[in-house]
């Protein structure tokens, strides 16, 4: 099946020079929910406002379903939905025709059963006739999410869903985007929560000024850069690493009172008993014994810190 | 076409127009009602006939076409910053319509506000003067072409506006001038030469005196020169409105 949103080589640049994107690349299958990751200033606004229509690309190409952002506008914006990052609504409306305006735009009939499963699924339909400046921050960004449903996109952008809301409502925001996911909504969304990501995602792009440094399966990118590591934690630090202990999966912290052992745990064999009794033998007493398995703001941190570091 | 999202357009906007009905109403027929006591009664009993009219009635023409024309800006113009604003700019942006059907929408919103509120001054007019209408259709063609050419200019001002100020600022400082000098209250033959030669520079005399025309038959400048002046001032408007679109200016970045 041919890719629900294709990106190719998108570039954007100001006036001033700026380069917010610089040749971006990057395919989206149907039914998939992808999050995008990165710091702020990072680019991933501006790649959505890109190929939702509300900034002009410098150059590439974006299609969704097949159609083209810029020639077939169209029909492909029809296919779209966004949730702006900023609460962004009229506030003297009431909900209900906010949501009717966002459907007619989109060039479909008012259909009041199609308004009422929305706000429904949203719990919002007891506040249909609310107006929206007397809404709670959370029930406003619902309404944006309503707006952005109201006309049945197949694929929606959110774009920092969860940015300064509430432990509470970002669980709820959760279950609002697996409910969504579950209806056949192609969701791409933007966060610098990696906990997000981790939580939703099925596959996740990390951005950083500007380029996609790699887009990849959340469990496969997990797999391959989570390592896990043993701290043995000494009770008199030692200045050098034993002979017998050198390998280059163990390294001695710098106050020499703790050996790393970084180990694969997908491997049959760990390596854990056979460092212990290294360690025995060398007449090391312990203290402690720590494990910690990396997490996607490890990897993360490292993708940023090694582009930097290419950049240097 | 995308028809339904002009109605969606239209209707969001006329829904805004009637949240305020009373304001939108009640001032423009208060302000109207006070122009007639001031200059009709209190100022126009000393006034006599002018271009063989009583000088209340004289006047009703240019006073529908000052709230008309202000009325005409004022709402295209906010109706167009407001979302820029607000941030509610993202979804005209990313819905599937044309910049075309963008202008229909909200022009056509603001053309009928300001035609509403014509018709309501026209009404309140008939409360306190004798009114004839010679050319009643003549009448009704340069209300709407009026309403339509500065709903449009208006909505310029709006993509223009970077901020409230700037939003007060053409209407307040060019149109109101321009309308008050434009023999609302006065026929330009009343003025010295030099300053009839003057006011033939200014756009709103041919549009007041086309509209006076379509009242009384009697007009400052021929029916026609009238005609041409405001299809020239639509035309220039459109051709804006298509490079501010053509362009993305102060829209799209």
């Amino acid at each position: 099946m041919p890719p629900i949103l294709k990106i190719s080589n998108l570039r954007k640049s100001y006036d001033g020079g700026f380069e917010a994107l610089k040749g971006v690349s990057l395919e989206i299958e149907e039914g998939e929910i992808i999050a995008l990751l990165g710091p702020n200033g990072a680019g991933k606004t501006t790649l959505i406002s890109t190929v939702c229509g509300i900034t002009t690309a410098t150059a590439g190409s974006v299609t969704v379903g097949g159609h083209d952002i810029q020639t077939e506008y169209r029909e492909a914006r029809s296919m779209i939905g966004l949730v702006p990052q900023e609460i962004a609504l009229e506030p003297f409306e009431k909900v209900i025709n906010t949501v009717r305006f966002s459907r007619g735009l989109f060039g479909k009939s008012s259909k009041d059963e199609k308004l009422e499963q929305i706000l429904r699924q949203l719990s919002l339909w007891d506040k249909k006739d609310s107006q929206i400046r007397e809404l709670s921050g959370g029930m406003k960004r619902r309404v944006l999410i309503a707006k952005a449903l109201a006309h049945e996109p197949r694929v929606l952008f959110l774009d920092e869903p969860t940015a300064g809301v509430d432990v509470e409502l970002r669980k709820d925001m959760w279950d609002i985007v697996a409910g969504l996911k579950s209806d056949g909504v192609t969701i791409v969304l933007t966060t610098h929560y990696i906990e997000e990501a981790e939580a939703i995602a099925d596959r996740i792009g990390v951005i950083a000024k500007g380029e996609l440094l790699l887009v990849e399966d959340k469990a496969k990118l997990m797999a391959r850069m989570g390592k896990k590591q043993l701290h043995v934690q000494l009770t008199e630090p030692i200045d050098a690493l034993p002979a017998s202990l050198k390998s280059e999966h163990v390294t001695l912290s710098e106050d020499g009172a703790e050996l790393i052992y970084t180990y694969d745990t997908r491997g049959e064999r760990t390596g854990i008993t056979k460092l212990l009794a290294q360690v025995a033998n060398e007449g090391l007493t312990l203290r402690d014994v720590v494990t910690r398995q990396s997490s996607l703001e490890d990897i993360f941190v490292d993708l940023v810190h090694e582009d930097k570091e290419a950049a240097a | 076409m995308n028809w339904t999202a002009i109605r969606a357009i239209y209707v969001f906007e006329m829904a805004r127009f009637f949240r305020t009905i009373m304001q939108s109403l009640i001032s423009p027929v208060l302000s109207t009602s006070l122009y007639f006591v001031v200059f009709g009664a209190a100022i126009g009993s000393r006034i006599d006939q002018v271009e063989g009219v009583s000088y209340g009635a004289f006047i009703v023409p240019g006073l529908i076409m000052l709230s008309v024309m202000t009325q005409a800006i004022s709402n295209a113009s906010f109706g167009i910053y407001f979302p820029k604003f607000i941030g509610t700019i993202y979804e005209l942006l990313s819905a599937p319509i044309s910049f075309l059907e963008i202008v229909m929408g909200y022009v056509g919103a603001a053309a009928t506000k300001a035609m509403f509120i014509g018709v309501i001054i026209l009404i309140t007019a008939f409360f306190f003067v004798d009114i004839d209408i010679q050319h009643p259709l003549a009448m009704i063609a340069f209300l709407i072409l009026t309403c339509l050419s500065f709903a449009l200019f208006g909505f310029i001002i709006g993509i223009w506006a970077g901020n409230f100020e700037q939003l007060q600022l053409v209407p307040l400082l060019i149109v109101t001038p321009l309308v008050f000098l434009g023999g609302s209250f006065y026929s330009i033959s009343m003025l010295p030469p030099v300053w009839q030669v003057i006011s033939k520079f200014n756009p709103v005399v041919y549009l007041i005196s086309g509209f006076r025309w379509s009242f009384f038959g009697t007009a400052d400048v021929p029916i026609g020169i009238s005609l041409l002046a405001i299809a020239a001032f639509t035309g220039i408007c459109l051709a804006a409105i298509w490079w501010i679109f053509r362009t993305g200016w102060r829209i799209r970045d």
